[in-house]
């Protein structure tokens, strides 16, 4: 049964790959839940139980763990993932203005995803670029320097 | 790629190293460092090396080794370039744009001038 | 009076004109005549836009898409999809570059690198590199000449002090860990570097990681350790894949895994990233994380010493700690204890971020003054503007005012004065820095990364949070000082870790130092720095021209005015976005509290 899931890729085939790469035993778990995370975009429920059953843990544990950390999804998210640096530096060198911009030009709040799921906003913890604050970070991408005129430009950039 | 048995390896293979640094030296090589750590890239390194390679190959250049390396810590001058022609000190450029990039080729690095109002000092 | 939809300003600076900007205005007039255009598309003439060396150069209002390099025969394509379709052209538009500066900051005399001695200067991925600059050769000395015990006992004598932020004497922590007669023992490496304007660690490992690789081989075998966990926050992938290549090549060389460089040690290891959890940086959480489960912190004792990974005695140090090392080894003990005060030994790399005109990385001796690294080093508030305090320590570090800035930077005199060296981080804030927001926004940062398995912490922070928020949302009430203050002594005391241990530091710091503030907010509902959005009014004075940029750049359409006349702000409808004032160009918008 395949799940709606980014870029179309089959979870049920994404999990075995990552159980497989690290190996089914519970202290791997972070490393597989970020493998499909990566690739699907968020971790569907369906890939939970998977991963459940092939290494052997309750899957109350698996959703203890994943929803411990920022990085692991378990809602799906949009085609770009935006992530915000929200933290101190940047804020203090014209993030707010920046943040602004964003909210703007998105008209969602952190953690939504546009209507049309080409963007989600997200914040993030300091990426350590801070020098060249303020900093949004698109899918793997680091964007800095960024004043709030050059928002519209940065979303424009991906589809 | 040979394993280090000893202390005499490790002597063996700094050797050898600092010997290449030297002939590429004295041969008049250029070496064109970018610095790609992340707030480099944050700031646009990556669409400098572009432009520093795509010259490169356009305009036919020879004789130039282009390296890249980690954070150079002068963090607000990003993106940064370095400049050793030979044997002649290093030349660090900042805020450098693909733009300045061409312009620092074409005079520094073909021409032989520093351009001094984009150098960052050391 | 005509309104327009759109106003294209095409720059006619000399070095534009020279590249045909006139051409390019005459092509656009006359398509946006073809197609019906001309009454909503305003063209008018500017000058500089931007570099000019991209030109001939556009800027497009009210969206503020800046196109450069054009010619006159891009235009049509220009004019059908930005104008008619709405679709802003990306290849036309100007990448995005550093906003220039020509102002150089003053050169860096004092810094002194020695756990950045290499960071800029090799290239990371290749190892015969980092041999050429001595890479290894401590390693075996170390391997070649020196028992396990006379290892730690030179970094002993060399008083290197952790640099996570604790400053527990490293060689201690070895010591602990060598006696305990349990096996197998393993290493950390605290790569997850998660104070916001700290990226020292992450530079040592895109820019050097052998360095750090070869200090933690040389302390496995002080302890006796088989394997190690560079634990890497997910943030910073390049240093996770630079640390990866290092790996496979010092495998390669015979550095790390069986029998390295033929004297019988084995040691090797992993890199384990981490999944954006701030709390993973205190060492219990680490463990919790390396080991699959939820990085939440445990009591102490049993110290991971005795008991970490897998309930096996553990060594875990900082990056910079390991990074330091190798030099020790090499240069001796005596060499690193030199530099520093008495208690403090060696160097400690910090990472200067905020309003400082030369924000990045440096490596000092230890005792150096606040004031030398923010304005010698630093190169002073950028902008002319003047020094407020700066930020030490990370979330659970404290602000220090201008009364310290002779202080020096050592782990004695900032704790003394209610800050923390922590990891290296400074946030140096200028005039324009509201002190209430700063430590609102501090809290923030811990009250979400606060795991939540002390309710001191987790819903402490909460309450420290709701007041901050009604206080800079001027809804701030008599007795939200003291009940700030009567929170943050609770939290203090009772939290396991030291997240809610320092929580409310930032707090406390600011109160003290700066608590004229939080009661102009409470009582005069004031802003004194004029950053709280609710407690500030834009305002226009009356040397306001009419020019009308503003209105039309207002996204709420708050501004209204005849042209020529001083305009007016709605303070209803105000969002106090602050557009306003950035656009305007007579400097007639004013903010007051």
């Amino acid at each position: 049964m395949t799940v709606a899931v980014k870029n179309g890729k089959d979870a049920m085939q994404v999990v075995r790959t990552a159980v497989v790469h690290h190996g089914a035993t519970r202290d791997e778990l972070i490393p597989i839940l970020t493998d499909i995370n990566h690739e699907l975009g968020y971790i569907p429920h369906e890939a939970v139980d998977e991963v459940s059953r092939l290494i052997g843990m309750p899957k109350s544990q698996l959703y203890s763990v994943a929803s411990f950390y920022d990085m692991l999804s378990l809602k799906p998210r949009g085609r770009h993932v935006i992530k915000f640096c929200e933290n101190a530096p940047c804020h203090v060198v014209g993030g707010r203005q920046v943040w602004q911009a964003l909210h703007d030009a998105l008209h969602v709040k952190p953690g939504e995803t546009t209507p049309d799921g080409r963007f989600t906003l997200l914040t993030t913890s300091c990426i350590g670029v801070c020098a060249v604050g303020p900093v949004v970070v698109i899918d793997d991408d680091v964007h800095g320097n960024v004043e709030p005129e050059q928002v519209a430009e940065i979303l424009a950039r991906y589809e | 790629m040979p394993a280090v048995k000893s202390l005499d390896d490790l002597k063996r293979i700094k050797a050898e190293s600092l010997e290449k640094r030297q002939i590429k030296a004295s041969a008049g090589q250029a070496q064109v460092t970018v610095a790609m750590g992340t707030c480099g890239i944050a700031a646009g390194a990556r669409d400098t090396m572009k432009a520093i390679l795509e010259t490169i190959e356009a305009d036919q250049l020879s004789g130039i080794v282009v390296t890249q390396t980690g954070c150079i810590g002068q963090c607000e001058h990003e993106p940064i370039v370095q400049v050793t022609l030979g044997e002649q000190p290093k030349v660090t450029y900042g805020k450098v744009t693909p733009e300045r990039a061409r312009q620092i080729l074409k005079e520094h690095v073909v021409g032989g001038q520093v351009v001094k109002n984009l150098v960052v000092p050391a | 009076m005509k309104y327009f939809r759109s106003h294209v300003l095409v720059c006619i600076d000399p070095e534009c004109l020279s590249k045909g900007a006139h051409e390019v205005e005459d092509a656009l007039q006359d398509e946006l005549v073809a197609q019906g255009l001309i009454d909503e598309v305003q063209v008018l003439e500017t000058s500089r836009i931007g570099g000019c060396s991209n030109g001939p150069e556009l800027m497009v209002y009210p969206e503020g898409i800046h196109y450069v390099g054009l010619t006159a025969d891009d235009v049509p394509y220009l004019v059908e999809e930005h104008f008619l379709k709405g679709r802003p052209v990306k290849k036309f538009m100007e990448q995005i570059t550093v906003v220039t500066d020509e102002e150089l900051g003053p050169p860096k005399p004092k810094e002194v690198r020695v756990v950045l001695r290499n960071c800029g200067q090799i290239d990371p991925n290749n190892i015969e590199d980092y041999i050429a600059e001595d890479g290894y050769a401590a390693l075996a000395k170390v391997l070649g000449e020196m028992t396990p015990q006379a290892t730690i006992d030179e970094v002993t004598r060399s008083g290197l002090r952790g640099r996570g932020g604790a400053g527990f004497p490293a060689a201690r922590k070895w010591q602990l860990c060598r006696n305990v007669p349990d096996s197998p023992k393993y290493l950390t490496c605290n790569a997850d570097e998660g104070d916001p304007g700290a990226f020292m660690n992450r530079r040592v490992l895109e820019g050097d990681p052998h360095s750090v690789l070869e200090g933690m081989i040389i302390a496995a075998y002080a302890i006796g350790a088989s394997y190690g966990y560079v634990y890497c926050r997910a943030e910073y992938p390049l240093a996770v894949k630079t640390l990866n290549i290092a790996i496979q090549q010092a495998r390669d060389f015979g550095l790390l895994g069986e029998n390295i460089m033929g004297s019988g040690f084995s040691f090797d290891l992993e890199v384990r990233m981490g999944a954006g959890a701030f709390v993973c940086g205190e060492e219990t959480a680490l463990i919790a994380s390396i080991e699959g489960k939820r990085g939440e912190p445990k009591p102490r004792p049993p110290f991971p010493a005795v008991k970490g990974v897998w309930g096996k005695p553990t060594n875990n140090n900082n990056v910079e700690t390991y990074a330091n090392v190798p030099q020790i080894i090499l240069r001796g003990a005596d060499w690193f204890a030199s530099m520093g005060t008495e208690k403090s030994k060696g160097t400690k790399t910090f990472a200067i971020g905020g309003d400082v005109s030369n924000a990045g990385l440096i490596e000092v001796p230890i005792g150096m003054t606040i004031r030398e690294v923010v304005f010698d080093v630093g190169g002073g508030i950028k902008d002319g503007k003047e020094f407020k305090a700066v930020q030490i320590g990370g979330p659970m570090g404290g602000c220090l005012t201008a009364e310290h800035l002779d202080l020096p930077i050592d782990y004695e005199s900032l704790t003394k004065a209610g800050a923390m060296m922590g990891s290296g981080g400074l946030v140096v804030m200028d005039d324009e820095t509201c002190m209430v927001d700063i430590a609102r926004f501090f809290m923030e940062f811990t009250q979400d990364e606060s795991c939540g398995k002390c309710t001191p912490c987790r819903v402490g922070t909460k309450r420290m949070l709701e007041i901050l928020e009604r206080i800079c949302g001027g809804e701030g009430q008599d007795g939200d000082i003291e009940r700030l203050e009567l929170l943050s002594a609770q939290i203090m005391k009772t939290s396991l870790c030291g997240l809610g241990q320092g929580a409310p530091q930032p707090v406390i710091s600011t109160l003290k130092h700066f608590r004229h503030e939080y009661e102009a907010h409470i009582y005069e509902k004031r802003c004194p720095a004029k950053v709280c959005r609710p407690l500030i009014h834009y305002t226009i004075l009356d040397n306001c021209t009419g020019c009308m940029v503003c209105a039309r750049n207002c996204p709420v359409e708050a501004i209204s005015g005849q042209r020529r006349s001083v305009h007016v702000i709605d303070p209803n409808v105000c969002i106090k976005c602050g557009i306003c004032m950035q656009v305007c160009n007579f400097n007639a918008v004013e903010v007051t509290s």
